[in-house]
């Protein structure tokens, strides 16, 4: 009997990724949870585990191909006994599949749960809101489970689909959820009404057409990987909504280059390196306890500031599928050390492909550090839907006077870019300061962080 | 071929069947001028010429013809019928004509520019069109619709040429009546045409290589029409293939490999050859567009059943299954109303299908095998017609009509109908189906009495442990 394994559920609304490697061939004898492709989506590889297990009769993907949730990947014969069919999501396999819910919970309860955070202009929402349709993820009620058809008679249907709704995405509030006519129109005013709150938003500027380059000489066209392709549609997001203003200073870290050649040895021990942008992270986790503004989103569908209780922060990793930026979380509760070590597993992570989606997600401020490459200063681009993001540029020894005379100290440029729909330059000028005065006098973090 | 007969239309739809003339029809309906090709003389396809109609014509004798058998059972007994083949023929094909000369003036009507001959594609949008040997002339299209249909597939290696064997085409002529006749395959083409031969006297013997006949159909469907079938035909090989078919003086002779041990070679007077389907999408110049087709022959469509260029759309048996008329028919009308420039798009919830052997089978939206298959949970409920007055005054209680139903919702997802009839009775289901009915909106609708469609509420009845006419109170497990 022939067994079909199909890309399974990968979780937080992925519904696509890109076969990075192909890990079987035809012939091989497949076992349960053997990773069977590598699987490239939005910002994170993983492997994907098999849930059947049999002789591999047919792949039906190539490497480099996009397939979707719920796409046929290979089939397999195998002994009826030993299978059970292919249909529920396979066991979360934590290291292999990281991007896998862990629980399968029913799409009520999810919705239910999700319900009140979705409407915060969160990463993933804002995304979907400035592009057409995928209305489901901001309306408040719930709809129906993922893979049944829905329920509503095929004259509704077809209003649906004359205006322009994924009926998919409407609950119904007839008997059985059964979706009437006014509930289509009931979604399609809520949507509009979404969508006029971010009437400030260009709803998208026409791409102006491309000259045909190859006219004045010779080029080579290739496909954008993931990383890239969602990068610039991140970033032209970040680009087009933010009220951008960069902020610029500079910190004296003549006695912070101390500190860390006497402490980078116990940072090491511990398997980290202890980088100014460790430390960074701790001074930055303090600055946002100071300054709540700087750890918030705009609501504007709903007029509304969303003040985080929580202090995870991301840092800018370069990586050779381009920009990732892996989250580390309650950042306020680590030491030095701890987040010394954690940075260097989660850079490498990124680096070497193991990270996972939900590791880059939920993060409330960024550090993008380019000192070690160089540069006098930079206007990084606000990772919405977070508020402001520290640049980092590289540091250089300069004469500073210093009680009548020239002194020479480690000057390290830092800029800060933010939103200022949300903050006032005052108030950027005193956040910075701040983190310069802790850069300067440590002491401060543990006085009033 | 010469220049100047390069004619142009805005639609041009290759093939004639109910796909096609469905489609080129409402193309005329929206104000399109449409060229309507096909190699038969009038539209009507597979269907009206060689498959659906002609098939029914039979079938109706057939079932005539028991009846009038069982009717002695009653009271009633009539003489052995005389069966004229040749009038018998000749009805058939007045039925054919009646209704093909009816769509050739309801295409005259509606000013659709019918052309009898072959066409192929020379770009992606121009036809090449053989109306006689070397007489070709070239038709330039905004929009193409395929609708080529599909013929009988036979096995390869083991079919052989040989005027003792048919296939569904040459069965329905109905040359003569053989003594014995062997049917390979036990899909529902074998199983409606052997039973018109068994009603007319033949000795039927059908070999199916899977382990039940009508693959993928409900198992308790099936039952109901095998128990009968058991009795009228000869016999029914299960897990049986046909090793070698050798002509002979006698007729066709035959060796099989079964998983029984020893099924003796047996010699037919003929053999009907039905073991299904295939799409027709070669000689169609499809290499000359962008057209793609898979590993099947299917073409590849998307939603609104546009192929992989741009300009041209695909419908009906050609571009997947399944292979049935009324998809074929609804595909035709959407890919029309997508020319046309509206939101159109296929998305049925429930395609009907019917077996019309005595009894038919019908089912439509989910059935249980693709429940099971799926894992899904559903609820079935089934009402026997041993309980039907209607199926009692009619002699046939060999039947069941049942319905899936989502526990949660209690919505119906499917229904399946076993039984004389059973046809006309799936309407029903698709129209509960597709309007997202509640097995409590079937329930609460009034069924004329004494019908069978009364079982369909009954059906819904037992859902809810309050069937009238059998006890059977609901289980407790259902929460």
């Amino acid at each position: 009997m022939d067994v079909e394994f199909t890309l399974p559920d990968l979780g937080e609304g992925v519904e696509y990724g890109t076969i990075a490697k192909i890990l079987v061939s035809v012939g091989d004898e497949l076992e349960m949870d053997q990773s069977i492709v590598e699987l490239e989506t939005d910002k994170a590889v993983f492997e994907v585990p098999s849930s059947i297990s049999g002789v591999i009769k047919e792949i039906f993907v190539q490497e480099g191909e996009d397939v979707k949730v719920g796409q046929k990947i290979l089939t397999v014969s195998s002994k009826a006994e030993a299978v059970k069919k292919a249909v529920e999501k396979p066991a979360p396999a934590e290291k292999s599949a990281p991007a896998v819910e862990p629980e399968p919970v029913s799409p009520k309860e999810a919705a239910a749960e999700k319900a009140p955070e979705d409407a915060v202009p969160t990463k993933t929402a804002m995304q979907e809101m400035v592009p057409e349709a995928t209305p489901a993820s901001f309306v408040p009620l719930a709809s129906q489970k993922p893979d049944e058809a829905a329920p509503a008679a095929p004259s509704v249907r077809r209003f649906a689909r004359e205006i322009g709704i994924d009926i998919n995405g409407v609950s119904g509030t007839g008997p059985g959820g059964r979706i009437s006519i006014d509930d289509i129109k009931r979604h399609a005013k809520a949507l509009s009404e979404q969508r006029a709150a971010f009437a400030a938003v260009p709803a998208g500027i026409p791409l102006e057409p491309l000259p045909d380059f190859a006219k004045w000489g010779e080029v080579a066209r290739e496909p954008m990987n993931k990383v890239r392709r969602k990068t610039a549609e991140h970033l032209g997001h970040a680009w087009t909504t933010v009220a951008h203003v960069t902020h610029f200073e500079k910190a004296d870290i003549t006695q912070l280059e101390k500190f860390r050649e006497d402490y980078g040895k116990k940072a090491e021990d511990a398997g980290g390196k202890l980088t100014l942008t460790a430390i960074l992270l701790k001074i930055v986790s303090a600055a946002l306890k100071v300054f709540p503004q700087f750890n918030a989103s705009i609501d504007l569908a709903r007029s509304e500031i969303v003040y985080k209780k929580y202090y995870h922060i991301g840092v800018a990793v370069d990586t050779d599928r381009g920009l990732l930026v892996p989250v580390v979380r309650d950042v306020d509760r680590k030491n030095i050390v701890e987040l010394s070590v954690e940075l260097t597993q989660m850079a490498q992570k990124a680096r070497n492909k193991t990270i996972s989606l939900e590791e880059m997600k939920g993060g409330c401020f960024t550090i993008s550090n380019l000192g070690g490459i160089g540069g006098t200063g930079f206007t990084p681009i606000v990772n919405t839907p977070e508020v402001a993001i520290l640049g980092v540029s590289r540091s250089r020894v300069e004469p500073l006077y210093v009680d009548g005379e020239f002194e020479g100290r480690l000057i390290v440029p830092l800029t800060l870019s933010y939103d200022h729909r949300l903050i006032d330059g005052a108030d950027a000028a005193r956040f910075l300061r701040w983190i310069v005065e802790a850069i300067e006098e440590p002491f401060k973090v543990l006085l009033e962080g | 071929m010469t220049a100047e007969q390069h004619a142009k239309t805005e639609l041009a739809v290759v093939g004639a069947g109910p796909g096609g003339y469905a489609a080129a029809f409402l193309a005329a309906d929206l104000g399109m001028r449409v060229t309507l090709v096909d190699p038969r003389p009038k539209p009507g396809g597979v269907c009206l010429f060689q498959g659906c109609i002609p098939s029914k014509a039979l079938l109706h004798v057939s079932k005539l013809l028991s009846e009038a058998e069982e009717a002695a059972g009653w009271g009633v007994e009539f003489a052995k019928p005389k069966i004229d083949l040749e009038k018998l023929r000749s009805w058939k094909k007045e039925v054919v004509k009646k209704l093909t000369s009816g769509l050739s003036q309801l295409s005259t009507q509606r000013k659709v520019n019918f052309v009898q001959g072959t066409a192929a594609f020379i770009d992606s949008n121009t036809l090449e069109i053989s109306v006689a040997r070397d007489k070709k002339h070239r038709i330039s299209f905004q929009h193409a619709v395929l609708a080529t249909g599909s013929r009988p597939a036979g096995i390869p290696g083991t079919t052989i040429e040989s005027p003792k064997v048919m296939d569904s085409t040459g069965a329905l002529e109905l040359e003569d009546v053989p003594k014995t006749l062997l049917i390979v395959g036990g899909g529902y083409i074998g199983l409606e045409l052997g039973s018109v031969y068994a009603s007319l006297g033949s000795r039927v013997t059908v070999v199916e290589m899977m382990s039940d006949l009508l693959l993928g159909v409900d198992k308790d469907l099936v039952k109901v029409l095998r128990n009968r079938l058991e009795k009228k035909f000869d016999a029914i090989l299960l897990d049986t293939k046909v090793g070698r078919m050798k002509e002979t003086k006698k007729g066709i002779e035959v060796t099989f490999q079964s998983k029984a041990p020893d099924v003796p070679a047996k010699t037919f007077e003929k053999a009907l050859i039905a073991t299904g389907r295939k799409p027709n999408s070669n000689d169609l110049g499809l290499e000359n567009t962008k057209v793609e087709v898979d590993e099947r022959g299917f073409i590849e469509v998307d939603g609104q059943r546009r192929t992989t260029d741009p300009s041209i759309f695909a419908i009906g048996d050609v571009a997947g299954e399944p292979m049935l008329a009324h998809k074929a028919s609804h595909e035709g009308r959407v890919a029309v109303e997508v020319i046309a420039g509206n939101k159109a798009e296929f998305d049925p919830r429930a395609i009907p299908a019917v077996v019309f052997t005595d009894p038919e089978i019908a089912w439509c939206g989910l059935t249980e095998t693709e429940a099971e298959a799926q894992n899904r949970k559903v609820d079935v409920v089934r009402f026997p017609w041993a309980a039907s007055g209607r199926a009692l005054t009619m002699g046939r209680t060999d039947g069941v009509t049942k319905l899936l139903v989502d526990p949660e919702t209690e919505r119906v997802l499917g229904m399946g109908v076993a039984g004389a009839g059973a046809g006309e009775l799936i309407a029903e289901g698709v129209l509960a189906v597709e309007m997202a009915a509640l097995a409590t909106d079937v329930r609460l609708s009034i069924h004329p009495h004494p019908t069978l469609s009364e079982t369909v509420m009954e059906s819904a009845e037992v859902f809810f442990g309050q069937s009238t006419h059998i006890y059977r109170p609901k289980r407790k497990s259902k929460s």
